[in-house]
């Protein structure tokens, strides 16, 4: 071999420290493009043994709401899923989740009781959204005297009030919120906070703000007035839900092209409309709704119209018409931005009704400017990123209300961060100091070609997810549209999981560098090379490493010839080939903990 | 389900050659080798060669002896013919395959066993019949199969597993390719991949008899301190001497080699193997020479490798022989036999 003294070896890249808990984390993509860093390999395994219960335990830990996320979560982790990049479709781990929510026994017994006695802190929480109920659930087992002022007469924030029920069935909502209560957390219904400087008179010992963004965008445009036909989607998808509006026009246009949008077309159809278009700016590229939700719209005969900007309300006599909208052209580059828009015509559209789904905006009228609280760009608090405390030491925000609006698992997120703040600050203690996140590693190896999981590669499609025929599907408001997996689709589906919480552990000073695991590799992504620059590295590979936001793992040096073992962690299986053929286990595939720590591993003793 | 069997996958990034195959393509059925073995790095690079010279697999012939070696056809190309023949006899098999169709591709495995000691007879006819195709010695210095006895290419001195010690003089493959006049002569390793791939790649597109002895450990019964023939001595007495790339007819050469760098040796088909000296006093093109200095290694105990002699102006056997361009089984029957008449036409001309 060549002398490893005549390798350049200025620019090699040091080895890979895999002690460092986001490495192995990121590996597992899922789990780190979930904002709550829900353990997903870890559950999916679980209801692939038909444990239902434990799979939605090990879900509740992180996101708290497994029954409502597993029907209406934004599924960041979906688009980051690696079998996206191995091969086709990532693993409908959504959708999974709600199988777990589906199947599980009765869970009660094994969620924390309303304590004996409590701690004498007493938090007030404002809102009674997916933000302050997670504060609730993390803090309440631990005498936390946790109480929610809700403005209305039912809880769960938008996901009562926006999130039709055809989505998010309300006896789903009202079970996940129920477990919550249940801890002995006190909900004041029909109570809206109007001062600030009021509630922290009464003496509470930390204040959590979790009121959302509650004001929609409006559209000011000529004849805006003159019609009572023209709504504010979420306002109006507010009295949908609480049955003060039963009926629209026949004809609807919707403005907006995002997941309101999706939601208003769609409650629209339900309500008596039965020509809804929904009216777009841009091309479809620039949508701002989800991928599924714009095909869920879409198999409803909502008819999605591009290149259209909204001009005037057509009004006659104080009867809506129609709407008035320039067509526009649109010149791409070649990344696909607008360089050039141009006016190409006017057009009037029928309608009988229009719904502006257009944004929303936070809005904090009851907040006095006088009550401590700073606030900054846009009218808005001045919240830490990371503590979720504002400029006033014990008032802290989350959800919707502390950085605009986002969804729920961010929601949930915000909330668990939260609630370790106010426990912190409740104890006198710096919010700042946190537990870091870290990693355990456990052996998988059961034997010769035996490994505790699942390896083997299932090359199965992604599943369908079956709907409710179309003809049925309108009658009422309240017919959930997904029927869920079938038990034949969720056996499939669990195997499409790649495992990538199984981790590659690499011991060099065992490789005899007998090439094994690189032969055997079926994706190519192993190879061992001369030390060298990242950028030489990737392209050492058979197939280049060329996804430069996945890490490369690289050995120390190794024994016989001081080079490296390198690997591509963009797509590894998770197979196990490797291990299975290296003659001396330096590689060896172990399962990774992501120590994610919430305010029950901030409590001495209380970690389950 | 746990398993141990490589999944084929419809990967989104696969590379693929001029075929539209990619590397897996060229794969077979998973190895039963122990875990380790350096025959199976030799399999992927044969299966990696192929793959990159865009062969048809069905266009390939494979044939082996016995032993863990010539196990190996079955673990590359599973569309290729393939025959594993008798120990020590794969070469009458071959030879007679390559008169009765010259157009396809004809690799040959064996080990040091099969070809050095029971085959070594048909070995050396091989060879000196210049019969066109790539001969793979996997040699490990042990007989593999049969768990570990030494081989007729074990060192002396070299120790076994229990400790017994090896007195008697090794076959040296590539010696004894330059002596019974091999046209293509080469040793590899099979931890070097960088190396081993282009040299099978020459080897296959070389016209005649290509000779490529490969130390390939045996990690089961000869990988052990002692042992001459383990990973880690190879390692570190592996010497590279000349590096062979082989550049197709297409490409422009020009581009990836310094002037005065490397040394073409034009091919039959157009193709070229480009020869870059590694050590400046070796010369491929000569086979005393060669000779000289593969014996002078080794005995400082030197592991010499690289394309270590090549000449591509001799004559194949089918060239030798005058024997027909068009396979056998193309030929009309009236030609491929042509009947009584003929036969005794062809006796009268012997009487
Ligand atoms: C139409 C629509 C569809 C959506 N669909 C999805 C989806 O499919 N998936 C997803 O993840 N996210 C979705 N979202 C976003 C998601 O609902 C929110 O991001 C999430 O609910 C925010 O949670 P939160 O706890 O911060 O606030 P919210 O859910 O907004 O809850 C805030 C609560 O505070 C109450 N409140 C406000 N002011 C006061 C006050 N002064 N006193 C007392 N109470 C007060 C409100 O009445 C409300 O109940 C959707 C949003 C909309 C508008
Ligand atoms: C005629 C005959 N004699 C003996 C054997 C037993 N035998 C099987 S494999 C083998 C040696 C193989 O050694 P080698 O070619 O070096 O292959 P390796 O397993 O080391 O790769 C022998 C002697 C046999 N199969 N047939
Ligand atoms: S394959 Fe499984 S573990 Fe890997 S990213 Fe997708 S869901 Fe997560
Ligand atoms: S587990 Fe090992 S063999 Fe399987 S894909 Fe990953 S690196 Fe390759
Ligand atoms: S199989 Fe094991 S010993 Fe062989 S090169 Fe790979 S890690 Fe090293
Ligand atoms: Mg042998």
């Amino acid at each position: 071999m060549n002398a490893p003294d005549g390798w350049k070896h200025q620019n090699a890249v040091p080895p890979t420290d895999t002690a460092e808990p986001d490495y192995f984390h990121k590996v597992v993509d899922c789990q780190w493009a979930c904002p709550a860093h829900t353990p997903v390999p870890g559950y999916i395994r679980l209801i692939a043994q038909g444990r239902f219960s434990d799979a939605y335990m090990l879900n509740r830990q992180s996101n708290v709401f497994p029954g409502i996320l597993g029907r209406v979560c934004d599924r960041p982790c979906e688009p980051a899923c690696r079998r996206d990049r191995v091969e086709d479709e990532p693993v409908a781990i959504c959708r999974l989740k709600r199988v777990a929510a589906d199947h599980k026994d009765d869970i009660t017994d094994r969620l924390p009781k309303k304590p004996a006695k409590t701690n004498g802190k007493r938090i007030a929480l404002i809102g009674a959204g997916p933000a302050s109920f997670t504060v609730a659930n993390d803090l309440a087992p631990f005498g936390y005297e946790c109480t929610i002022f809700e403005r209305f007469g039912e809880p769960g924030g938008l996901m009562r009030t926006n999130i039709p029920a055809f989505r998010l069935p309300e006896k789903v909502l009202s079970e996940e919120l129920g477990y919550i209560l249940d801890m002995g957390v006190e909900l004041k219904l029909n109570s809206p906070v109007s001062s600030m400087k009021a509630l922290l008179d009464e003496g509470y010992d930390a204040v959590f703000v979790g009121t959302g963004a509650p004001k929609g965008k409006e559209l000011n445009l000529p004849g805006r007035d003159q019609s009572e036909n023209i709504h504010i989607g979420i306002d109006w998808l507010e009295s949908v839900a609480f049955e003060h509006t039963k009926a629209i026009g026949k004809k609807v246009l919707i403005i907006g092209v995002g997941n309101t949008a999706m939601d208003c077309c769609r409650t629209s159809l339900r309500l008596g409309a039965d020509n809804v278009k929904v009216m777009a700016r841009k091309p479809r590229a620039f949508f701002k709704a989800s991928a599924w939700e714009l095909e869920d719209a879409e198999a409803e005969n909502v008819e999605i119209i591009v290149n259209h900007s909204p001009k005037e309300f057509v009004v006659d006599n104080g009867v809506l018409k129609g709407m008035l909208f320039e067509t526009l052209e649109y010149v791409l580059d070649e990344k696909g931005n607008i360089t050039k828009q141009t006016v190409t015509g006017e057009v009037v559209i029928e309608c009988d009704d229009v719904v502006l789904a257009i944004g929303q905006d936070n809005a904090f009228p009851w907040i006095e400017r006088d009550a401590g609280l700073e606030f900054g760009k846009w009218d808005m608090p001045l919240v830490d990123e990371v503590t979720f405390q504002s400029t006033r030491e014990e008032v802290f925000f989350g959800g919707d209300a502390a950085f605009g609006p986002k969804n729920i698992i961010w929601a949930v997120e915000h909330g668990h961060q939260a609630a370790i703040s106010i426990h912190q600050y409740c104890q006198q203690k710096l919010v700042t100091t946190r537990l870091p996140n870290g990693v355990k590693l456990a052996p998988t190896k059961m034997g010769m070609f035996e490994w505790s999981f699942s390896n083997s590669f299932d090359a199965a499609e992604r599943r369908i997810m079956p709907h409710v025929e179309l003809a049925k599907r309108f009658k009422d408001l309240g017919t959930e549209v997904e029927l869920g997996f079938t038990a034949e689709q969720a056996a499939t589906e669990v195997e499409r999981c790649l495992n990538c919480d199984m981790q590659t552990v690499f011991n060099a000073p065992l490789c005899t560098e007998c090439d094994a695991c690189v032969d055997i590799c079926p994706v190519e992504c192993l190879t061992m090379t001369e030390p060298a620059a990242e950028n030489v590295l990737r392209e050492a590979l058979e197939i280049p490493a060329s996804n430069t936001e996945q890490a490369l793992y690289v050995s120390p040096a190794l024994p016989l010839t001081s080079r490296v073992m390198i690997k591509d962690e963009n797509i590894c299986l998770h197979c196990g080939l490797c291990a299975e053929r290296c003659p001396t286990a330096a590689w060896d595939m172990q399962e990774s903990e992501i120590i994610i720590n919430h305010v029950e591993d901030m409590v001495p003793g209380a970690s389950s | 389900m746990t398993s141990f069997a490589k999944p084929s996958i419809n990967l989104k990034n696969a590379k693929r050659n001029k075929l539209g195959l990619t590397r897996r393509d060229y794969e077979g059925a998973m190895s039963t080798l122990c875990a380790g073995c350096g025959h199976d790095s030799v399999t992927a690079c044969m299966a990696k060669a192929f793959f990159e010279l865009s062969i048809e697999p069905h266009r390939a012939v494979k044939v082996s002896g016995i032993g863990c070696s010539s196990k190996t056809t079955a673990y590359f190309l599973s569309e290729a013919h393939g025959n594993n023949t008798v120990h020590g006899r794969m070469p009458s098999v071959a030879t007679g395959a390559a008169a009765a169709n010259t157009e396809l591709t004809y690799i040959g495995v064996s080990g040091d066993g099969d070809s050095l000691s029971i085959g070594l007879g048909q070995f050396a006819h091989a060879i000196r019949r210049n019969v066109n195709m790539l001969y793979v010695l996997e040699n490990n210095g042990v007989y593999g199969l049969t768990k570990g006895q030494f081989s007729a290419s074990s060192d002396i001195g070299s120790r076994s597993k229990k400790g017994e010690e090896n007195l008697s003089p090794p076959i040296d493959p590539v010696s004894l390719g330059l002596s019974l006049g091999a046209t293509f002569v080469a040793r590899g390793f099979s931890g070097d991949r960088a190396q081993l791939v282009p040299l099978i790649k020459a080897g296959l597109k070389h016209n005649g008899f290509a000779l490529i002895d490969i130390v390939s450990p045996c990690v089961s019964f000869n990988d052990h301190k002692g042992s001459t023939k383990s990973y880690a001595h190879t390692f570190q007495y592996y010497h590279p001497a000349v590096h062979a790339d082989y550049v197709p007819m297409a490409d422009d050469i020009k581009t990836s080699y310094e002037d005065g760098e490397a040394v073409p040796v034009e091919l039959h088909d157009g193709g070229m193997i480009m020869l870059r000296k590694l050590d400046k006093d070796y010369d491929p093109q000569d086979r005393a020479a060669a000779y000289a200095q593969v014996a002078k290694r080794a005995a400082k105990g030197e592991i010499i490798t690289g394309l270590l002699y090549v000449d591509e102006s001799q004559k194949d056997m089918a060239a030798m022989n005058k024997m027909t361009a068009t396979p056998l089984n193309a030929l009309p029957y009236e030609s491929l036999c042509p009947g009584a008449a003929s036969l005794a036409d062809l006796q009268n001309r012997y009487r």
